[in-house]
């Protein structure tokens, strides 16, 4: 930075950049000023007065948080007069303080203590200033900190982290004089305002105002990755013993920056949960009793004696390792070819997902291996690879904050993506335009210039009409296209079909939303698109990805900086399961199983013959299990049974197997009915590295040892490949893993364990000396002609519309409190903030249902029936209702729908017809006791 | 709380800014205090976040949260009146009334307040009953006064 400015603080001659503050410029000169109220990265607002400095030439005394450097100004930090009215100052807000500084757990760390050490106070007039204590009560409803108002001295700080970095509002001054407190709205307690619990707050309190309900200081501390969204914050776990203590944000990473959400922050209490997995299990039928002793058995022919509808009714026992191991092993051996089946895990490390799908491919003998990126970005997988390149976010979360228009579709950010929610609000605050296209009104439409309310599914009209404005209106990147994509004619014609009036009709969005919204997005740049699942969980998902990459193109908001085409990916690790190859279609790095070459390639790497013809997908596979084709199944941290469309079959298809192998930490709704689990260890407990949604290849460290009798995937994946008697599985850590994916994934061939230390890098890195790629396409497109290509898209109406039987809409939502259906359900704290499912329903169709606010409705689809708590509100429009699909107590996804997208086997989860009604049929109490029907 | 008159309300302010005060002012003439539903929806409509919103209304003392009696009884308890017997003037009202300072009826009829100066001090003590100033008031005056009030307001139901 230039230091174009010189003052004098204290006769020190100080250099400071233009616009920086006295404060700024003594603290980079080393001098001390004390500071309450003061926090970096948030505005000042200079009401503690405790940082008064005097200025020469100027009368009163100037907060040093606040005022600006000037040139040649002359300041003095210390004098007896300042040090008098810092005193005072002091005293007064001392004087309302609760003094019990032994017994605080802020005790050492209390800013506050801190000042009055440095500053002191005169005790006289202390005693005489002290007003009656005035003993507010202490809100402790929130399970993951505590807010005590006797201790807080009013600065603020937490109602700006509130404001500025989260968003959220939860909280603000009120009152005044004597009675200014912190408040939420209707000074309710924080767990039933509208707080996040994310801890921000908590994290910047000065005092122990706001402080964790139980502090533990660790006694070190490991950098990691966090385990649950896609966003990748950097993470410090604190260990004590063989115990994680407490979660902090690496202020080092550049995607978090040190903040984190209520899941990063405080979500890490599963790794201790009572329901951890500690030790192998298997089904003691008769073979397996037998294993459970150790005796190696085969029964005649070969094959283990294995009745399908006999097993389910045995019990598990726990085995030992070895046993397990060799259990598994010596039974895998009689599935090999198509009969066999996997699904990885896109929670587990870029390393047990490479060496997952070495397993099935190289020793199984097939590729029938996919995992749940079939059920949340597949079509962006396709999409993206056909229209740009490479199936990922273009650009990096970073640069979301600079962008100067920003386009959500079908993406409840702030829940979904806390942090890259978080840059979306900074960039508005900054002046940023914001376009939010959801039927939900989330969080983000609040804050957005136009909110574009369309009809679920609906998406391609939308798209394509806003491309027909800025087409009509000559605002597209004509030399952008020119020298840069291709096909633009024949995507001309067809959205010309799309006039406003027809879109209007179709999407439910008026003529001028859609076309200010165009206009915006076209014409203040750069402008960048994220989407998420409200895209590509259709029956046309992949379309409505190509549809996305059109607009991108047309504007040429595309290979830049601030712009792009940006999937918001839900797992942590779901990027780099892809890109490990966890896939039935594509090696690691996205290389075609089919190609020969390529295939040649892995043949000689890893010492086999491999199969050619693409295996099944996720959704496939159920279908293939269902019809006996797929015989054996092994599952490694995925959990089907909550989380597939029409749930219904997807057991019934789980009970038509030979064998189920579920490696996990819990024992989930799916592992239940396996017949041998494999305790797995958790992300705090082995080495690896995760890929985050910008792909960013990040390290995971082991901070305690594996709790348990557990093991960390990888060696578990490796033993069973090396009792099989397979090659090529000799692997002493991740790091040798990683080692042998360099050397067949070109996008990763610069990323080492040595490289990635600090910070990781994003991929595409090809050598050791590349820096990774922050935005793609800078040059040119990675398809086949080097061009961006546009597809004409058709729309088509959702796969199932309403009916009479059926006259409302289900689409599915995530809670921020939870994460997918097994993780946070395993933190008492979270589900103490959100416990169970709520139907949405607005207050139209409420009426017309006669239901009331949190009574029990019954949720029935074509597939089946759910119960859940009715929640009126006007977040979903009449006609619509929403569920999560977090609480195996209410299974959403025993709901929805099956019909899949044609290319890339998604199913239509954001779209099924449904109809409600109330649990208590209240006309049968009339027919008095007994005669009810039952 | 009824709907519609909110609406009514809010829909004078629509496409106007930094309207915040004096819809809660409109909001408080229409239903005597500001009920918190009301406080969400204003909230609502300016897209300003509803902590900021209770933060304004709990700042001023003209803002009331809780609702309040159909007539307001306020006694002065400034330095004038205060040497001039106010304390036994609300002492008097509070035991008419029967609540206390800042209290409500039950049957939402009366609410008492003190406050610190009403700028009259050559009238002391003053009591204030709605809009209509009471001069040097003594504590028989009180009773009657809100005696009186208390048959003016029957009679007129009645």
């Amino acid at each position: 930075m230039i230091n174009d400015i010189s003052l004098t603080i204290n006769g020190i001659e100080v250099k400071a950049p233009q616009g920086a503050t006295i404060l700024e410029a003594a603290r980079g000169a080393g001098i001390y000023i004390p500071t309450l109220c003061y926090c970096p990265g948030l505005t000042s607002e200079g009401t503690c007065r405790i940082c008064l400095v005097k200025i020469e030439n100027k009368k009163k005394l100037h907060p040093a948080c606040r005022t600006p450097v000037e040139e040649g100004m002359v300041v003095i930090t210390d004098d007896a007069e300042i040090e008098r009215v810092r005193r005072v100052t002091l005293e007064l807000i001392l004087s309302d303080h609760d003094f019990n500084c032994l017994l605080c757990p802020k005790s050492g760390r209390c800013r506050l203590q801190e000042l009055v050490n440095r500053i002191g106070f005169d005790e006289r007039r202390l005693n005489r200033l002290n007003r009656v204590a005035k003993e507010l009560p202490v809100d402790t409803s929130n399970p993951f900190f505590d807010f005590n108002p006797n201790k807080c001295i009013q600065c603020g700080i937490c109602i700006r982290t509130c404001h500025e970095i989260v968003g959220v509002h939860a909280i603000d001054m009120g009152y005044r004089g004597y009675d200014l407190k912190v408040t939420t709205f209707g000074d309710k307690p924080f767990k039933e305002s509208v707080c996040v619990s994310c801890g921000e707050c908590v994290e910047r309190c000065p005092v122990a105002a706001l402080i964790p309900k139980k502090v533990e200081y660790p006694t070190r501390e490991v950098k990691t990755t966090c385990v649950y969204c896609g966003v990748g914050c950097g993470l410090y776990l604190g260990v004590r013993g063989n115990n994680i203590v407490k979660a902090r944000g690496d202020s080092e990473n550049p995607v978090n920056r040190g903040e984190l959400c209520v899941r990063g922050r405080f979500g890490y209490k599963f790794i201790h949960s009572r329901d951890r997995l500690s030790s192998p299990l298997v089904r003691a039928y008769d073979p397996l009793e037998r294993i459970a002793h150790g005796i190696d058995e085969t029964g005649e022919g070969g094959k283990p004696v294995i009745a399908p509808l006999v097993k389910r009714e045995g019990k598990f026992v726990e085995v030992n390792w070895d046993q397990a191991i060799r259990y598994v092993a010596s039974t895998l051996v009689h599935y090999k070819g198509d009969q066999f089946a996997a699904i990885s895990s896109a929670k587990c490390t870029n390393e047990e997902n490479y060496l997952f799908q070495k397993l099935v491919r190289a020793v199984m003998g097939t590729n029938n291996i996919d995992h749940c990126a079939r059920l949340c970005h597949s079509p962006t997988l396709i999409g993206l690879a056909a229209s740009l390149g490479s199936g990922a976010m273009t650009n990096a979360i970073s640069e979301i904050g600079k962008a100067a228009s920003i386009f959500v579709i079908g993406s409840n950010t702030t829940a979904t993506h806390p942090i890259i929610g978080r840059d979306i609000n900074r960039a508005v605050q900054k002046g940023a335009k914001l376009i939010v296209a959801d039927p939900r009104e989330t969080m983000l439409c609040r804050i957005a210039d136009v909110w574009l309310r369309h009809h679920p599914g609906t998406d391609v009209a939308l798209l394509n009409a806003m491309a027909r404005v800025i087409i009509e209106e000559g605002l597209l990147d004509a030399s952008f296209i020119e020298e840069r994509c291709e096909g633009l004619e024949a995507f001309e014609a067809s959205v010309m079909e799309w006039d406003l009036s027809r879109a209007e009709e179709v999407t439910g969005v008026t003529a001028r939303e859609i076309a200010e919204a165009a206009r915006i997005y076209a014409s203040i740049s750069p402008a960048t698109i994220l989407y998420a699942m409200g895209i590509t969980q259709h029956s046309h998902g992949t379309d409505n990805v190509k549809a996305v990459a059109n607009l991108a193109l047309l504007t040429g908001n595309i290979g830049k900086p601030s712009t792009g085409v940006n999937p918001l990916r839900g797992q942590n690790n779901v990027q780099g399961a892809c890109d490990m190859g966890a896939l039935p279609d594509v090696f690691p790095g996205y290389q075609k199983v089919e190609d020969s070459k390529i295939r040649k390639k892995f043949e000689k790497a890893w010492g086999c013959q491999l199969n050619p013809s693409p295996g099944l997908t996720l959704t496939e596979l159920f279908e293939a299990a269902y019809a006996g084709k797929v015989k054996a199944l092994y599952l490694m941290g995925e959990n089907p049974v909550l989380t597939e469309a029409d749930t219904n079959f997807t057991e019934e298809a789980i009970s038509h197997l030979e064998l189920l192998v579920v490696q996990d930490i819990f024992l989930t709704e799916t592992a239940q009915l396996a017949d041998v689990v494999l305790p797995a260890a958790s992300f705090a407990e082995k080495e690896g590295t995760f890929t985050n949604t910008e792909r960013r290849v990040q390290r995971v460290r082991k901070a305690i040892e594996p709790v348990g009798n557990t093991r960390p995937d990888w060696m578990i994946i490796r033993d069973i490949a090396q009792n099989m008697g397979a090659r090529g599985f000799d692997f002493n850590s991740p790091e040798e893993i990683m080692e042998e994916i360099r050397t067949l994934t070109p996008s990763y061939a610069g990323i080492t364990y040595e490289r990635i230390d600090a910070v990781g890098l994003q991929w595409p890195c090809p050598d050791t000396e590349h820096p990774g790629t922050s935005y793609l396409y800078a040059e040119k497109f990675n398809t086949p002609s080097g061009r961006g290509q546009f597809t004409p898209i058709s729309y088509s109406p959702p796969a199932e519309v309403t009916s009479h039987e059926y006259p409302l809409i289900l689409t599915t939502r995530r809670s921020i409190f939870h994460f997918h259906s097994t993780l946070s359900r395993k933190v008492a704290g979270l589900n103490v903030l959100r416990g169970e499912e709520q139907v949405e329903i607005n207050p139209v169709d409420a009426a017309a249902l006669e239901i009331e606010d949190g009574e029990t409705v019954k949720v029935m689809s074509r597939r089946g029936t759910v119960r859940a708590k009715a929640k009126i509100s006007k977040i979903t429009p009449p006609g619509l209702v929403s569920m999560t699909f977090h609480y195996t107590e209410t299974r959403t996804n025993v709901l929805t729908n099956r019909a899949f997208d044609p290319v890339a086997k998604i199913p239509e989860f954001k779209v099924c017809a449904v109809k409600i009604e109330r649990e208590i049929d209240y006309g049968a109490e009339y027919w008095g006791w007994g005669t009810g029907k039952d | 709380m009824p709907q519609a008159r909110l609406k009514k309300i809010l829909s004078v302010f629509e496409g106007k800014k930094g309207g915040l005060i004096s819809i809660l002012q409109r909001v408080q003439e229409e239903f005597g205090y500001l009920p918190e539903e009301a406080l969400g929806e204003i909230a609502d409509f300016l897209r300003i976040p509803a902590s900021e919103v209770f933060s304004v209304a709990t700042f001023y003392a003209h803002f009331y949260l809780t609702r309040r009696g159909d007539h307001l009884v306020r006694v002065c308890q400034g330095t004038a009146c205060h040497v001039r017997g106010a304390r036994d003037i609300l002492e008097t009202a509070q035991h008419c009334l029967g609540i206390k300072t800042g209290q409500t009826t039950e049957d939402y009829k009366y609410s008492l307040e003190r406050v610190a100066c009403l700028g009259s001090c050559a009238l002391a003590p003053i009591m204030v009953v709605d809009d209509t100033v009471y001069p040097q008031v003594t504590t028989k005056k009180v009773l009657e006064i809100l005696t009186n009030n208390k048959d003016d307001a029957e009679k007129k139901e009645g």
